[in-house]
């Protein structure tokens, strides 16, 4: 890597030298924007997620079949150009209920994947700085959220605080807040002790040292020095975390706790389907497929968005 | 006489060992066991010693990066050991540190600029973003850098330059004292001559102080005008650098001296060997830590009384019985 200065740079870099002073001034951001560019994988995905995000937003403008709209005459059809994805089993039009559901979807797996990095980011961060007796007592906590049994825990929540936040928000909103929390809640764990582990050994690395001896406070040495280089870690374990609350969203909705049944998340048009796996198997293509391509675009975003925040890596 | 700009006195670290499930202290780490020196504004004392022997720990405890256990850092009439966390975080301005490893003390997530602009936004050294960026101009070309450098990042630099990029770095609060903890350890031989002569012309042209630290006999002869050697955790000598070289007294010393390399394959000279290793610096020995391995050791007196530093002769001190 150093090796790529020739060492006549040495020699002419001394104070008569006459090179350009602050020549082509580059901001970060487009630094970083021109390495992504270079990750062909990244950059598709990016245009397949984008247009997806596109097509949640405005394709139910555009495509104006109601996504209740029962027609028993049309029952479990295929993809046709009047059903672009087909029908279920009352003749809901699949395409516009997957429009629909992509929303939700989508936000439950974002806003949780943030709450998540959010908590673990803050929680590991503590617990590496202060070491001692706060670092213990995180850890116990980040151990007991991990022995949780999950699901009962779970049931126990929804049922303790559905009715007052859909009571609080309307019961789209109510339940959105509540299973972001609820997902984002059992998901930090693993965040948590990756920035712990990534605090322990960066804050004995000399430049923190040097940093110190400058006469930075803790908070600068953290977000300068300590904080940026956790980064790499914390990316890819965001982008699982999506997948994987997308997913989870998926079961909640099986098991009669997400969304109520008429609203048509991608979990629940899945779950919806399975009866009928051999007799209309589009049904369950069209959403496994979305939440397939999200999670991976999602994942090779995230390994671009590594490689371009890491100015080590020669791009 | 000028009082001395820093005073170390009976300076002492031990690092606890946890052991045991309820994570008592069962034994200590000597690293540095009661180490005292001056040293005079404009000068530059070397401190050399094998692995281990606690010579950077010194040098971390005199800037506080790590708490002493004991004794007394004064520094330009101030008791650094006492200071309260914003004190000390002023006292940067006066006391810097070069780090030994180039590759691993600048964050390779900031550009150069940033990494020596940080010291200038900490202290509010600099008043508008025109003056932050003449001042990094300015720095890089003292340390042999040009403007040039400052949006790049410390990967694409050779060892050399980054020595040159945490040079500029302490260099930015304009220190008085700067610990080199073997700044040019890691460089090849051809750039170490590079960085020690920019140090020297630093030190002319802001009157800094060094404290030089090194494992290579004769760059620290080189550079300084007095050295202390170091055998784990305590000073055993100290002289000025002719002095040492010439004349030592210590055994330790000899034995060191004898196996700096000379550059002549004709030149024949008595090699003394000494026997066994280092000590554990958790248990050292009783005594004068030199004792087991010590070629002249007298048993009773040796193993159970520690020597103190003696003067022997102008401005040489030696801590040993026998000697001096």
């Amino acid at each position: 890597m150093a090796g790529l200065i020739p060492a006549s740079v040495i020699a002419s870099a001394g104070p008569d030298s006459t090179l350009p002073v602050r020549a082509r001034h580059v901001s970060p951001a487009r630094e970083a924007w021109r390495r992504f560019c270079r990750h062909k994988m990244a950059v598709v995905s990016l245009i397949i997620l984008l247009s997806m995000v596109l097509l949640v937003v405005v394709g139910p403008l555009l495509w104006k079949v109601a996504i209740n709209d029962i027609d028993f005459s049309a029952r479990l059809k295929g993809p046709s150009w009047a059903h672009p994805f087909g029908t279920d089993d009352l003749g809901q039009d699949i395409f516009a209920r997957m429009l629909y559901g992509g929303r939700i979807s989508l936000a439950v797996g974002l806003a949780a994947m943030m709450m998540a990095i959010l908590v673990g980011v803050t929680v590991g961060a503590i617990a590496g700085v202060s070491r001692g007796a706060v670092d213990a007592a995180l850890m116990w906590l980040t151990d007991l959220f991990l022995s949780l049994p999950q699901l009962p825990l779970l049931l126990l929540l929804i049922y303790l605080f559905r009715d007052t936040l859909k009571t609080a928000f309307g019961p789209e909103v109510g339940v959105f807040i509540m299973i972001v929390l609820v997902i984002g809640g059992f998901r930090w764990m693993p965040v948590a002790r990756l920035v712990r582990a990534q605090f322990f050994s960066l804050r004995e690395k000399e430049y923190v040292e040097a940093a110190r001896a400058l006469g930075a406070s803790t908070f600068r040495q953290v977000v300068r020095h300590i904080l940026p280089n956790t980064l790499g870690p914390v990316i890819v374990a965001g982008t699982i975390d999506v997948a994987a609350a997308i997913i989870a969203e998926s079961t909640l909705s099986f098991l009669g706790l997400g969304f109520p049944p008429d609203i048509p998340t991608w979990g629940r048009l899945l779950f919806d389907s399975k009866d009928f796996l051999d007799i209309a198997s589009y049904w369950a293509m069209f959403p496994g497929t979305a939440i397939f391509l999200t999670v991976l675009t999602i994942n090779f975003i995230g390994d671009g968005l590594r490689d371009a925040l890491d100015p080590r890596k020669v791009m | 006489m000028n009082a001395p700009l820093l005073k170390v006195n009976n300076l002492v670290k031990h690092f606890p060992i946890k052991g045991g499930i309820f994570g008592r202290v069962s034994e200590k780490v000597h690293a540095v066991d009661g180490v005292s020196f001056e040293l005079d504004a404009g000068e530059t004392l070397g401190v050399v010693g094998e692995s281990g022997c606690g010579k950077s720990t010194t040098g971390r405890c005199i800037l506080r990066l790590i708490e002493p256990t004991s004794g007394e850092v004064w520094f330009d009439g101030k008791n650094v050991t006492n200071l309260g966390k914003t004190e000390l975080r002023a006292m940067a301005r006066d006391m810097q540190i070069i780090f030994q490893d180039p590759y691993a003390s600048l964050n390779p997530r900031m550009t150069v600029g940033s990494i020596i602009g940080e010291a200038l936004t900490i202290h509010k050294l600099t008043h508008s973003a025109r003056e932050y960026e003449d001042r990094i101009v300015e720095l890089l070309e003292t340390v042999g850098l040009n403007a040039d450098h400052m949006r790049r990042y410390p990967h694409e630099f050779s060892g050399g330059q980054r020595q040159r990029i945490g040079i500029a770095r302490a260099l930015a609060v304009t220190p008085k004292l700067i610990v080199c903890d073997e700044a040019v350890s890691a460089l090849d031989v051809s750039i170490q001559a590079q960085v020690i002569n920019l140090l020297e012309d630093l030190q002319e042209k802001f009157n800094l102080t060094y404290l030089f630290i090194a494992h290579d006999l004769s760059v620290v002869e080189h550079i300084s005008q007095r050295v202390a050697v170091m055998y784990l955790g305590r000073i055993v000598e100290i002289a000025s650098s002719h002095d040492l070289y010439t004349n030592p007294l210590h055994p330790y010393t000899e034995a060191l001296l004898s196996a700096v390399p000379i550059p002549d394959p004709t030149m024949k000279r008595k090699r003394i060997m000494l026997q066994g290793d280092v000590p554990s610096p958790i248990k050292p020995p009783s005594g004068c830590h030199f004792h087991t391995r010590c070629p002249i050791a007298q048993k009773p007196l040796c193993n159970t009384e520690s020597p103190t530093l003696k003067h022997s002769s102008d401005g040489h001190w030696v801590a040993c019985h026998l000697r001096g």
